[in-house]
């Protein structure tokens, strides 16, 4: 049943935990919108062999679990092919998410360079802009105002995705946190609870964050 | 070169040319779109400072000229020529070959664009519209670039615009600045493809008075898609009429206005004087 002296005693720890929870989350997603945008822009390479390879990528990511990416990065890409051994749970844990969203954040800003107008790319042209110039100064900045809602939603599925990271041992997000002590206490429901209240606040309040930024993109002429 | 927003010189002369040197040429051009033949084997061409308009029913190829002028498309067959130069080829070993990315890069500055839809890039004020290209493509300094830009909203009435973005632009307005925009490269060649058909009648005028004095001031060869026939009348030289891919008559505009000899011209001009 419900303790409160359980309930008060822990919630410092999920507090702490949270820290991880959001060092996962603010890396994981700034690695996907980095990594997004180069595939993206891969996929729209002139060379037709480098735009293959990016969509099989793309798709591999896509189609995996994320868990099995964890596994992999976990056992054999971070310590064999980036040499760092043992290699870092967190830090294995913020490559995956990065890079499992990444094939998410893609179709977005993919999704977002072709809503660009066909005529842009002709001024562009008309105007003899480098191609390199084009993507900087017309076309990406056009592009990426209107997906930023949509780069939020997946921030906010990565957030909650970030309990997974306890398959790696050693990441004391919030769930690893509260089972720690829920096993030292025989008590889990108040630690559990608190998560979920955490992720429920922090969650509905990036939702909101979104929505407002849905309804100022709205309201723009461009 | 100078450094003078606009060529020098004025009216009709273009200034000890040799006579065979054209600044558009078109040999035995076709372009087809699939199956569809939308210029068939075309030839034309225009003298330096020349304003020529094209008119002709939609679907005609009017505006397929000056896209393939500006590369936006390929040729099927046949060349373009541009000041002495191939435009859709390049010569290689003696030969000519088709074009390559480098190739239509160097030759396209050549040739400027103005846009039914304006295409002005929204997210950048409307000076830097302007001097980006100069600055990015010509290697001007950001001071050089933005004194002839200043010269060249002030051309087309709009000094006072430089700091607004193009969304708070009427259609008129933004039309103007493309027209800066396009002069601002310099270009020996200004294609005009319906640049008034997208605007509210009231804001034509506006927009025809900037190129009637363009057309007055400078000898900037033009290239013209317009359904403004009485602009058309005003700044051009010669007109020519277009149907399925070829000229059917081409003719000074009085001439060609007033007493057109072809059928298809007579019923053209019936139509579009009817609409009006």
């Amino acid at each position: 049943m419900w303790d409160w002296d359980n309930a008060i005693e822990v919630f410092p720890l999920i507090l702490k935990g949270l820290q991880v929870t959001l060092i996962a989350t603010v890396f994981g997603a700034a690695l996907s919108y980095v990594l997004g945008l180069i595939f993206a822009l891969l996929r729209m390479s002139r060379l037709g062999w480098i735009r293959t390879i990016t969509y099989w990528v793309v798709e591999f990511i896509r189609t995996t679990p994320l868990v099995v990416q964890l596994f992999f990065l976990f056992y054999f890409f971070v310590p064999n092919v980036l040499g760092i051994r043992p290699a870092d749970p967190l830090l294995v844990g913020i490559i995956g998410l990065g890079l499992h969203y990444a094939g998410y954040t893609s179709e977005v800003y993919r999704a977002g360079i072709e809503g660009v107008p066909r005529g842009q790319w002709e001024a562009a042209t008309a105007l003899s802009l480098p191609q390199a110039r084009v993507w900087r100064a017309v076309i990406l900045p056009q592009a990426i105002p209107k997906v930023l809602p949509a780069l939020g939603n997946y921030t906010i599925a990565m957030f909650k995705e970030t309990p997974l990271l306890i398959v790696l041992g050693g990441v004391n997000e919030m769930v690893n946190m509260a089972k720690g002590f829920g096993g030292r206490q025989f008590s889990y429901v108040e630690a559990y609870t608190e998560v979920a209240a955490v992720f429920l606040v922090l969650s509905i309040s990036a939702a909101l964050l979104v929505q407002l930024m849905e309804r100022r993109l709205g309201r723009q002429r461009v | 070169m100078t450094t003078a927003p606009l060529a020098e010189g004025s009216g009709e002369s273009s200034g000890g040319e040799p006579a065979t040197h054209f600044m558009v040429q078109f040999d035995k051009v076709v372009k087809k779109f699939g199956e569809q033949v939308v210029l068939d084997e075309l030839d034309f061409t225009v003298t330096p400072g020349e304003r020529v308009t094209l008119i002709g029913p939609s679907g005609s190829g009017k505006t397929t000229i000056l896209r393939l002028l500006m590369t936006l498309e390929r040729v099927t067959s046949g060349h373009i020529w541009v000041d002495g130069d191939p435009l859709s080829h390049m010569w290689q070993g003696g030969s000519l070959v088709p074009a390559n990315e480098k190739h239509l890069r160097a030759t396209r500055t050549k040739i400027g664009m103005v846009f039914q839809q304006f295409n002005l890039f929204p997210n950048m004020r409307v000076l830097r519209n302007v001097t980006e290209a100069p600055m990015c493509v010509l290697g001007l300094s950001k001071d050089e670039a933005t004194e002839r830009a200043r010269e060249l909203l002030e051309m087309v009435g709009l000094a006072d615009k430089a700091g607004a973005y193009p969304s708070q632009l009427s259609g008129g307005q933004q039309q103007r600045v493309a027209i800066a925009r396009a002069l601002a490269m310099q270009p020996k060649i200004l294609l005009l493809d319906e640049v008034t058909s997208a605007l509210d009648p009231e804001l034509v005028a506006d927009v025809l008075n900037v190129l009637r004095d363009l057309a007055q001031t400078t000898d900037i060869t033009m290239l013209c898609v317009t359904h403004e026939m009485q602009f058309a009348r005003d700044i051009s030289h010669r007109v020519l009429m277009f149907d399925k891919g070829r000229i059917v008559e081409e003719a000074p505009p009085e001439q060609l206005f007033s007493a057109p000899q072809h059928d298809r011209t007579k019923s053209f001009l019936r139509a579009v004087l009817e609409a009006h």
